[in-house]
This record gives structure tokens, C-alpha cells and sequence, in this order.
């Protein structure tokens, strides 16, 4: 697998730019930016530029499902595999490159974070002399959000939400690979 | 006190995203792993002693009682034999440590083994501690999902086949678990145990035995027992040497627990249980007749394995104490045994390059000491007199000798010519392997492939580790006088039943 | 009745398809399986005399039991995994059964199709 060089290198259309005025509207957030290096797949731009523009709507949904877990419909399981999508549309529009210029870590550290975030989550109660996995339950009201409900298994969901966007990054790593093989290559052309 | 019943599963777990996180640095990985099971073995001990002394340990999680909440109970059956486990798979995990270091060096981590190593972990003791059916089902999920990744990495095209038989029967047993869930729910309304077995006596007979029957067929898959074994002498021997320990050594034993924890609390047979002597009795026989035939010393081990659950279903089907108490003794005996056996013989492979017994040959002379170190479990595996094997053994044939009736006497003699089979399948491997001219070893057949390394070198710490086993071995030799106590007391707890009611529902419930 | 005949179609296909050469319908076979022992659950909570849960209209005392839902609820994610873990056995342990889908093999029927 060709790997790609890091986000942060500037394109080749990137350096051609000079004047202040081309610049000022041109995309700086990096899931906006297309890296320089292509492992030479066929690209379809609208694809990408759509997956990136869906990327973090979804993203926020996710959220919103990891926050509104205890009393809705959602959760950190749901909410998570949402964010998984998302992480399966970049990788559907651009590959591995794409899911790694998402994000930065290795899938098992995301994982593993997420793993004992949760864990703790659940052995915490123990200092306060209750039983593993007690939730507790704090009310307040906030300047903007108004009344808002806080519970500790919120952290649980959370480790879950991690677990599983870890889960999802790490099968695009590993079983991915099969579908970039499987995928049309270009035929060679004369020139780019 | 009673937090402590939660920390066995949850250290794991904690310890296993904690190794993930780590993954980069691989001795703060090993570290992390053999100081989790230290300390979970420690908890054991301190649970063991609380519960010997005041009854069961029972924490209600979360706040929410029994029936209606998780509940988690150490009693003496259940610390027991989560202190034997967490000690093997201490030292096997020591192994394998020992093991990676030679292959591939100090430096080298590894992504998926320590993390999953240490969910099995968890899933074992949740196993154990656990007090309702849906938490069981969950803890053998977490068990196996940990076992279906260690039985296939690293992998070739026929050990992907292997791992694919023991996934599907491991996947049909979760399936048949989940439908005996379903119609005990429907029938009783409950889970917990504690509450089942108040409940189950007011349902018809015809459903008690449904129930009864469903649990018998899901936890014989597990623990293997016939016939209901077949999948087990296919996909063990194909793992590497400390997977396949640790699996032999606990996996079929938690089934083994799980058959006898049901069948006792829940039900009340109340004498020895004509259908289950019979399974043990086939199990017994075949699985050491299969034994004999092989010349794979891998599979050889697993029939014994197969064969040796006999005992234990032996010693539940006999329904009172003196037989129980023999089950538990010959549980504990055995975990430790199957996994120093196939310790030796994961040390023995690497030096001969083959699991074919007439690909090896006088390796009595060229090493000494790994003879030695099959020898005493082999001997103890056969039950002959100094060793913890006989201590057992003798307790389940006083028991059956005890009950009485024409069964009994049919399976007490089947323990016995099991007994001698056994010998016999032990010598074969000792004139095959450790007498006889010795032959070069073999070449590695295929370098990428963990299974077989014949790379003729092991390091002191895995002969160490394996060689600490071989002496907790002798050990429960050495105290089968309290253990043997331990394990009647544990025994008549659970025929009585009520202590552990009392313990998990309250007074009020009795 | 309607969980019953649901089960009933769920165990038809799923052995039928368990049955079937190739892992990958083994594995769809084996979800459907898990579906229909999940379905039994609900059902082994008594579903045919209680009512949705919704808090408003119904009354607590005939909705629906929380616990077989809860026990289905994990049920599905650990068939979820396994799932996972499944389809990546049929992905790795490739041409020992008739499972298409080595490389080669698709690589040629792509190049066909462009």
C-alpha cells in the first residue's frame, strides 16, 4: 500500500498562488484540503468534495446522538457507528489516504482509549464508596443551552463512541485494503 | 470487601484499553499484563478467604438489586476456581512473553495479542463471578470473541479453517444459549440465578426438563463434552503452544462451571442423575480411545482433554456431596495439568520442529529436563499415587463407589479403565518421543506460521514458567488436605443453595 | 403470531443459507439466525400482552418489558462483532471454499467491465 505523505504539505496548486486576493477565500481547514499525493485511483471529484462537505454534518450528528443517549434514542454505540459513516464515506471517496488525513491517531490507541475511558467510567463510583457503575445525575442551567441534564454514565457513552470509531477506522485499515485492490485502476495514460 | 468482586473483571478490561493504547511500547505492555493477573489472582485469595469464612461475597452493580439488576457473588466455588485460573494464566502468559522475546526479540510489541489476552481474562473471571444466565451468556461472548482472535492470528489458509470450524460451533452453542435465555425469561420472568432457583420448581416438569436439557447441550459444546466435542480436537491443536494452554486449561472448564453452577442451584436433581452418567461415561471412553489413536502429540493432548471432562461430568451426575466435592478437586487439578502439558509440548515442538509422535525420538537423552517436566504432569494427568490426579480421582471413585447404584458402579468402572488408558496414551508419547533413537529435528515447514517454531531455542523464562506450573501442579498435590476440605464445604453450599439465595435476594426472600 | 412467523422465516433462511457453500453466506446465514433468537427473546417477554412503551399513552403496567430489550440490545452488538469477525475469515481464508473474491479473480472481472 503507497502510503502518502503527511496533511500538512502544501499542494502543487497551493504554491503556485501568490496574490493575497486568490487567497483569501481559498479552503485552509484541512478537511477541506486535498493532499498532494494520489495512489493513483481513479478520483471522482464530486464524490470527494461532497464527502468532504457531509463529513462533519455527520460528524455532529453523532454527537448529537452521544449526547442525547440517556433519555432519546441515541447512544455512545449508535452515535458512534454515525461517526463510523463518516469515516466510511471519506474512505469511499479517497481511500486510506483520506481516512488518515481524518484522523490522526492509530485505530488502536483510538480503541484503547476509548476501551478505558469506559471502564474507568464504570470503576469510578468505587471512591465514592458505591457500586461499580452507579451513575450519578447532575441538573443546571447554562447561559445558552438553558436546563441541562448531566449524567456520569455520559463518560461510558463516550468510551463507547470511541471504541467504535476506532473499530470502524481499523477495519477500513485492514479489510479496506481488499476493496482499493478490487477497484478500477486507470489505464496508463500518456500524461496526467 | 464487596467492591473487590467487581475489580476481577474490570482491571482486565481497564488493563486491556490501557494495553492497546500502549501498543507501541512493548514492555510496559508485558508489564501491565502480568501485574493484572497477579493482582487479580491476590483478589482471588482474598475473596476465597472472605467467602470460606462469612458466606458469599455479592455485589448488586450499579445500585440495582437482584433480580432485577446485574449481580456479581464469589462463593467458594467460584473464588476457587478463578484463583486456579488466574495463577495459569499468569504463567502461561509469562510463556508466551518468554516466547515472543526469543522469536523476535525485546523490542518487538504486538497489537493484538496482550489486549485480547487480557479480555479472555476478563471473561473468565466474569464467568465465574457472574450470578444471572444473560450475564453468563455475555461473559462467554467476551470469552470467545477473545479466543476467536487468538486461535487465528497469525495466520495460515488451514489454521483460517480451523478457527472458522470452532467459530461457527462456538456461534450455533450462542445461539442455543440465547434460546435457552428466551424460554427460561418467558417461563420464570428471571435471570438471576438466585431467584431461578425458587421459581423453577413451581413450573411443569416438562418445561424443567426443556430447560434442563437446553443448558446441558449448550454447556457440553463448551466444555466439550461428548458427543458434542467434535469441534475441539480440530481447532485447539491448531493455535499456538500458550493459546492452546490457556484454552484447554480454562475455556472448557468454565463450561464445566457454568454446567455444574446451573444444574445445582437451579435444579434440584436431588439423586445421582442417570442421563448425565451416561454422557460421562462415553466421554470418558471415546475421548480416551480418540486419544490413543493419534500420532499428533497436540491432538493426543486434546482428546485427553476431551476424555478428562468425564470425570468432572462424573462427579456432578453423581449428585451429592462426596461427588461434587471430586468434581471440584478434579476441575482444579485439571486446568492446572492440560495447561502444563501443553506447555511441554509447545517447548517440545520447537525443538523437533513436528507434533507428529513418530517425527521425534530419544529426546529423554538430549533433554533432560523438558522430559522431566512432561513426565510428572503426564503422571499426575494419570493419576498415579504422590500426585494431585490420584487425590482427585480417589475422591470420585469413593463417590461412586458411594451411591451405589448399577450406573454408578458402570461409570466407576469406566473412570478406572479411563485411568489406565490414559497411562497407556502417556507411555505411548514417552516410548515415541522420549526413548527410541533420536532423529534430527525437523525443518520449519513455513517460517510465517507461529504454530510450529523449530527453531530448537527456548529461553529460561519460558522453561521457568512452565516449570512454576509443573510445581503448582505438585503443590495442590501437597494441600489436598485443605483443598479437599475447601471443596466439600464448597460442595455442600451448593446442594444446599441457600446460603447463596440468602446472600443475593436478601433475608426476606428466603 | 406475527414474532412466531417472523422467527419461522428468520431460523428458513438462515439454514438455508448456513448450509450453503462459502463463508460469506454462512455468515449472512448465521445473522439471520441471530435475528430470529433475538426476536424469541422479545417474545419470551411476554410481547403479545404488552404494549409499546410509550410513557404518554400507556400504561406502565402493560408496556413493554424493558429487560428482554435490554438483553437484545447486547445480543445484537455482540452478533455484530462476531459478524465483523466472520466476514474478515471469509476475506483472509480465501479459495478454500467457493467464497469469491481473491484479488485476482475480481481484478480480471473489473478489468472486463471497464
Amino acid at each position: 500500500m503507497s502510503e502518502g505523505p503527511p496533511r500538512s504539505q502544501p499542494s502543487g496548486e497551493k504554491k503556485r498562488r501568490t496574490s493575497l486576493w486568490e487567497e483569501w477565500d481559498t479552503p485552509q481547514e484541512h478537511w477541506l484540503l486535498v493532499g498532494s499525493h494520489r495512489d493513483g485511483r481513479e478520483r471522482s471529484l464530486l464524490l470527494e468534495v461532497a464527502a468532504r462537505i457531509i463529513f462533519p454534518t455527520v460528524l455532529v450528528l453523532s454527537l448529537y446522538l452521544l449526547f442525547a443517549g440517556h433519555n432519546r434514542s441515541g447512544g455512545g454505540f449508535s452515535g458512534g457507528l454515525v461517526a463510523g459513516q463518516a469515516f466510511v464515506v471519506r474512505y469511499l471517496a479517497g481511500g486510506p489516504m483520506e481516512v488518515r488525513a481524518a484522523v490522526g491517531l492509530r485505530p488502536p490507541v483510538i480503541i484503547g482509549a476509548g476501551l478505558s475511558l469506559a471502564v474507568l467510567t464504570g470503576l469510578a463510583p468505587i471512591f465514592w464508596g458505591e457500586a461499580p457503575l452507579t451513575s450519578a445525575y447532575v441538573s443546571m442551567t447554562l447561559p445558552v443551552l438553558g436546563d441541562v441534564h448531566v449524567v456520569s454514565s455520559l463518560f461510558l457513552d463516550m468510551g463507547v463512541y470511541l471504541l467504535i470509531v476506532g473499530v470502524v477506522c481499523d477495519l477500513l485499515r485492514t479489510l479496506g485494503a481488499g476493496i482499493e485492490e478490487q477497484s478500477p485502476r486507470p489505464r496508463r495514460r500518456p500524461s496526467g | 470487601m464487596t467492591m473487590l468482586v467487581a475489580l476481577p473483571i474490570l482491571l482486565p478490561l481497564l488493563a486491556a484499553g490501557l494495553s492497546l493504547v500502549l501498543g507501541r511500547f512493548a514492555t510496559l505492555q508485558r508489564l501491565l499484563g502480568v501485574v493484572v493477573f497477579t493482582a487479580n489472582a491476590v483478589l482471588a485469595v482474598v475473596l476465597l478467604a472472605e467467602a470460606d469464612k462469612s458466606g458469599p461475597v455479592v455485589l448488586q452493580l450499579g445500585g440495582w438489586d437482584a433480580p432485577v439488576g446485574i449481580t456479581l457473588v464469589a462463593d467458594r466455588l467460584s473464588a476457587l476456581l478463578m484463583l486456579i485460573s488466574m495463577v495459569v494464566m499468569l504463567a502461561v502468559l509469562v510463556y508466551s512473553i518468554g516466547q515472543r522475546i526469543t522469536d523476535y526479540g525485546r523490542s518487538t510489541s504486538s497489537t493484538a495479542f496482550h489486549p485480547m489476552y487480557l479480555v479472555l481474562g476478563a471473561g473468565v473471571s466474569m464467568a465465574y463471578l457472574t450470578g444471572d444466565l444473560f450475564n453468563l451468556f455475555v461473559a462467554f461472548e467476551i470469552m470467545l470473541g477473545a479466543s476467536y482472535v487468538l486461535i487465528t492470528r497469525r495466520t495460515t489458509a488451514t489454521r483460517v479453517r480451523a478457527g472458522m470450524t470452532y467459530t461457527i460451533v462456538s456461534l450455533t452453542s450462542s445461539l442455543l444459549f440465547i434460546t435457552m435465555i428466551a424460554l427460561v425469561y418467558a417461563a420464570t420472568g428471571t435471570v438471576n440465578l438466585a431467584d431461578l432457583s425458587g421459581k423453577v420448581e413451581a413450573l411443569p416438569v416438562g418445561v424443567q426438563s426443556a430447560m434442563a436439557l437446553m443448558m446441558i447441550v449448550v454447556f457440553g459444546i463448551k466444555s466439550a463434552m461428548v458427543p458434542l466435542h467434535f469441534w475441539l480436537p480440530d481447532s485447539y491443536p491448531t493455535a499456538p503452544a500458550p493459546v492452546t494452554a490457556v484454552f484447554a486449561g480454562l475455556l472448557t472448564k468454565v463450561g464445566v462451571y457454568a454446567l455444574i453452577r446451573t444444574q445445582t442451584l437451579v435444579f434440584d436433581h436431588g439423586e445421582s442423575w442417570t442421563l448425565l452418567l451416561w454422557f460421562s461415561v462415553i466421554t470418558m471412553i471415546i475421548g480416551a480411545l480418540g486419544a490413543i489413536a493419534q500420532n499428533d502429540l497436540n491432538r493426543l493432548l486434546s482428546f485427553l482433554l476431551v476424555s478428562h471432562i468425564g470425570y468432572m461430568l462424573f462427579g456432578l451426575a453423581l449428585y451429592d456431596v462426596t461427588g461434587l466435592a471430586g468434581a471440584i478437586l478434579y476441575v482444579v487439578h485439571h486446568i492446572t495439568v492440560q495447561a502444563t502439558l501443553f506447555l511441554v509440548s509447545g517447548l517440545l515442538t520447537r525443538h523437533t520442529g513436528t507434533v507428529a509422535l513418530r517425527g521425534m525420538g530419544g529426546l529423554a537423552k538430549l533433554y533432560p529436563a523438558i522430559a522431566l517436566l512432561f513426565a510428572i504432569p503426564a503422571l499426575n494427568l494419570a493419576g498415579i499415587p504422590p500426585f494431585s490426579g490420584f487425590v482427585a480421582k480417589l475422591a470420585l471413585l469413593e463417590a461412586g463407589a458411594e451411591v451405589g447404584t448399577t450406573m454408578a458402579y458402570v461409570a466407576t468402572g469406566a473412570a478406572v479403565l479411563t485411568s489406565f488408558l490414559t497411562l497407556y496414551a502417556m507411555a505411548k508419547v514417552w516410548v515415541f518421543a522420549f526413548w527410541g533413537k533420536s532423529k534430527p529435528p525437523h525443518p520449519d515447514p513455513d517460517p510465517t506460521d507461529e504454530l510450529i517454531i523449530g527453531t530448537g531455542s527456548t529461553s529460561r523464562t519460558m522453561v521457568s514458567a512452565t516449570s512454576a506450573l509443573v510445581v503448582f501442579g505438585v503443590l495442590i498435590a501437597v494441600f489436598a488436605g485443605p483443598l479437599s476440605e475447601i471443596s466439600t464445604r464448597a460442595a455442600t453450599d451448593l446442594l444446599d443453595g441457600g446460603p447463596y439465595r440468602t446472600a443475593v435476594l436478601g433475608e426476606e426472600a428466603e | 403470531m406475527t414474532l412466531a412467523i417472523s422467527v419461522g422465516l428468520l431460523v428458513a433462511g438462515g439454514v438455508y443459507l448456513v448450509v450453503q457453500r462459502g463463508m460469506v453466506r454462512i455468515t449472512f446465514g448465521f445473522v439471520l439466525l441471530g435475528h430470529a433468537v433475538n426476536l424469541l427473546l422479545v417474545s419470551g417477554g411476554g410481547a403479545f400482552r404488552r404494549e409499546a412503551p410509550l410513557m404518554s399513552e400507556t400504561d406502565a403496567s402493560v408496556a413493554a418489558d424493558p429487560l428482554p430489550q435490554a438483553f437484545v440490545l447486547t445480543a445484537i452488538v455482540i452478533a455484530f462483532a462476531i459478524t465483523v469477525y466472520m466476514l474478515t475469515l471469509a476475506g483472509v481464508g480465501k479459495r478454500d471454499d467457493d467464497t469469491r473474491g481473491g484479488p485476482a479473480v475480481s481484478g480480471e472481472k473489473d478489468e472486463e467491465k471497464a
